[in-house]
């Protein structure tokens, strides 16, 4: 297990304030200015180093990220944008650093900020976090006040503005382009890629989009360096994460853990085990809803980090640990997903927006049993052509729940459907 | 689940108007929000001013908003119109201004969203994607809300409220009906999303 002192988010459940104060009491805003004169170069070498891989989901290596911004400046505005649009199902990690550990992020921001040379943060809050934006705000005046962002930010000669910014209850906007189109006053309807944001991005300037996770555990890698980050979790799979654990477990919560715990250990040790004992487990989504299902079978051994769950066919994701117990009706549970990215789907695409609703209705004639053997491969094939014939990933997201479903219980949908043509012929 | 048609306007519900323009003190936030954004991208501001003006309508958009938000921002009409039907937090038809929307994606499914909407339809008198009798409450499902740890979750006004049950939504509901202000969060009585048993981590620091 995880050793306390080496846990980046200390006020994970807002035991202390969230304030200025405090914060610099728990390491915060800590010698940042030495930091940023050791310059670019070194601040995306160490990223680059401690291995960190963004937290939004698709697990992309920040410091190679950030390695795509122009070098030169042009003298022209460039962009960091903290993607805060958090609303994957079974994700909760953003909401706890917004409300409890704002200055985090913001000490991250000028970090990220300097090593890309950006000029500008916009912070795109879900419309939702209503008190997440107004502590969050609250927060980026305090730092202001104490010239930590803004001109000059913390004695460094280096500016930065940072702004808040809301959005209005949409899924699509944390898809990174689409929270660009937001951001700039339209629909949020993901861009087609290249060009990529780091090239043409906010406004037409480079940009990038990084997940509030992601930028809010720089401070700490930088001051503990690279290696103390590597050498947590296993390599390409480094450092610690958030959980956030729901569904059927006696307690529910989310919890700091080295990366690469094993499934089972972070449920018994954190979340009081599942509800009914390890034997009453069905399934565990581990990534976010975005992710294929694992049955019990699988959750027995897994590891918790990028690589172990893509070998078993499934994704780390958010690490949005989403467990469900043998009383599930899984069917019905993957069909609520299917309906979620029906109403998410933008619109864009055809094979998402016809496609997303077609699983849906689908899923939840097979959830009664109404259908036939055949039209499980049928469920499939379809699902085959959503998936990566969109613009963006919404597309596959809304694909892989059903591939798990089919995947791993098959036998339950073909049970469905035979019991209903036996009692229909009694 | 295509919501049934509003009820017209009654009792709380802010009627139809022909014009709409910010209060003053609106008008002044309104500048304050545009000038975070670039000379010439103003349309940036779209969101907030659209929550301002739904703000100040208590709780939903006549179209006069949405022209007046266009014309504020030097913005084509049908752009607002196309913005503002694509965000769920927008209403662009007569809605009471107490909204009260449950999540009911996966994870709170799970946890019973079902009895916390039973809860919401019997307090209220309404049914989902309606305005309750007295014109208070507008009641809708919502898709995850990003709590899940503290599932379920339902979303009144600016807060949440957590580890909801039939009998802990009734509880908030019925307070908030006689005037009250419940407390928001975890409606268990735990601290944020720490574990419901006592915290396993974080044990050792002063």
């Amino acid at each position: 297990m995880l050793k306390d002192r080496d846990r980046i988010f200390t006020n994970l459940y807002g035991e202390q304030d969230w304030r200025l104060d405090a914060a610099r009491r728990r390491g915060d805003w800590d010698g940042t200015k030495d930091l940023i004169l050791k310059g670019r170069e070194w601040l995306v070498q160490q990223i680059k180093d401690s291995g960190l891989r963004g937290r939004g989901g698709a697990g992309f290596p920040t410091g190679l990220k950030w390695s795509f911004m122009p070098k030169k400046a042009d003298g022209g505005p460039v962009y960091l944008v903290v993607n805060a649009d958090e609303s994957e199902p079974g994700t909760c990690k953003d909401r706890e650093i917004l409300r409890h550990e704002p200055h985090k992020l913001l000490e991250g921001i000028v970090l990220a900020g300097a090593a890309m040379g950006c000029t500008h943060c916009y912070i795109y809050v879900r419309g939702e976090f209503v008190r997440e934006a107004q502590v969050l705000e609250a927060a980026v005046a305090e730092a202001y006040e104490a010239g930590l962002l803004g001109k000059n930010a913390c004695g460094s000669g280096y500016d930065i503005e940072v702004v808040v910014h809301r959005g209005a209850g949409a899924y699509i906007c944390g898809e990174e382009t689409g929270l660009l189109e937001s951001l700039e006053g339209k629909k949020g309807q993901p861009r087609l890629k290249p060009p990529f944001p780091a090239a043409v991005g906010l406004y037409g300037r480079p940009t990038t989009v990084n997940n509030v996770e992601t930028i809010a555990v720089v401070p700490t890698i930088l001051r503990r360096g690279a290696g103390w980050f590597a050498g947590l979790g296993r390599p390409n799979n480094t450092g610690t994460k958030i959980f956030c654990i729901s569904g059927h477990v006696n307690h529910p919560c989310t919890v700091e853990e080295e990366m690469g715990i094993p499934l089972k250990e972070l449920l018994e040790r954190h979340a009081g085990g599942v509800r009914g004992g390890w034997d009453n487990l069905l399934a565990v989504i581990p990534g976010g809803s975005s992710v294929p299902l694992i049955p019990k079978a699988v959750c027995e051994t897994v590891l918790m980090d990028f690589d172990s769950l893509r070998e078993v066919q499934s994704g780390l994701g958010t690490a949005g640990v989403i467990v469900m117990d043998r009383s599930t009706d899984i069917v019905r549970a993957i069909a609520r997903l299917s309906k979620f990215y029906m109403h998410e789907s933008c619109g864009q695409c055809t094979p998402c927006r016809e496609g997303t609703g077609w699983l849906w209705r689908m899923l939840e004639r097979l959830a009664e049993g109404r259908g036939e053997i055949e039209e499980i491969d049928l469920l499939w094939d379809v699902s085959k052509q959503i998936e990566g014939h969109t613009i963006c990933a919404l597309g596959d997201a809304a694909a892989w729940p059903v591939q798990g479903l089919i995947r791993h219980f098959r036998d339950e949908l073909e049970r469905r459907i035979l019991e209903r043509k036996m009692r229909r012929a009694a | 689940m295509s919501p049934k048609e509003p009820r017209k306007p009654h009792g709380a519900i802010a009627p139809d108007v022909e014009r709409f323009a910010f209060t003053p003190e609106n008008l002044e936030k309104a500048k304050a929000v545009i000038a975070r954004y670039p000379e010439g991208r103003q349309a940036s501001a779209v969101l907030p001013l659209l929550h301002l003006a739904q703000d100040q309508h208590g709780g939903w958009l006549p179209q006069a908003a949405l022209d007046y938000v266009a014309e504020l921002l030097s913005m084509p009409r049908i752009k607002v119109y196309e913005v503002a039907s694509f965000y769920d937090m927008f209403h662009l038809e007569p809605t009471a201004p107490i909204k009260v929307r449950v999540c009911t994606t996966t994870p709170c499914w799970l946890c019973g969203a079902e009895e916390v909407l039973k809860a919401c339809r019997e307090v209220l008198g309404c049914e989902v994607g309606e305005n309750s009798p007295d014109g208070r409450f507008f009641l809708r499902e919502f898709e995850c809300l990003g709590a899940c740890a503290n599932a379920p979750v339902m979303w009144i006004g600016e807060d949440y409220f957590e580890d909801l049950d039939y009998e802990r939504t009734k509880a908030v509901l019925e307070a908030i009906k006689r005037g009250e202000r419940p407390k928001p969060g975890p409606q268990s009585g735990r601290r944020g999303s720490m574990p419901a048993g006592g915290k396993t981590t974080l044990l050792d620091l002063d």
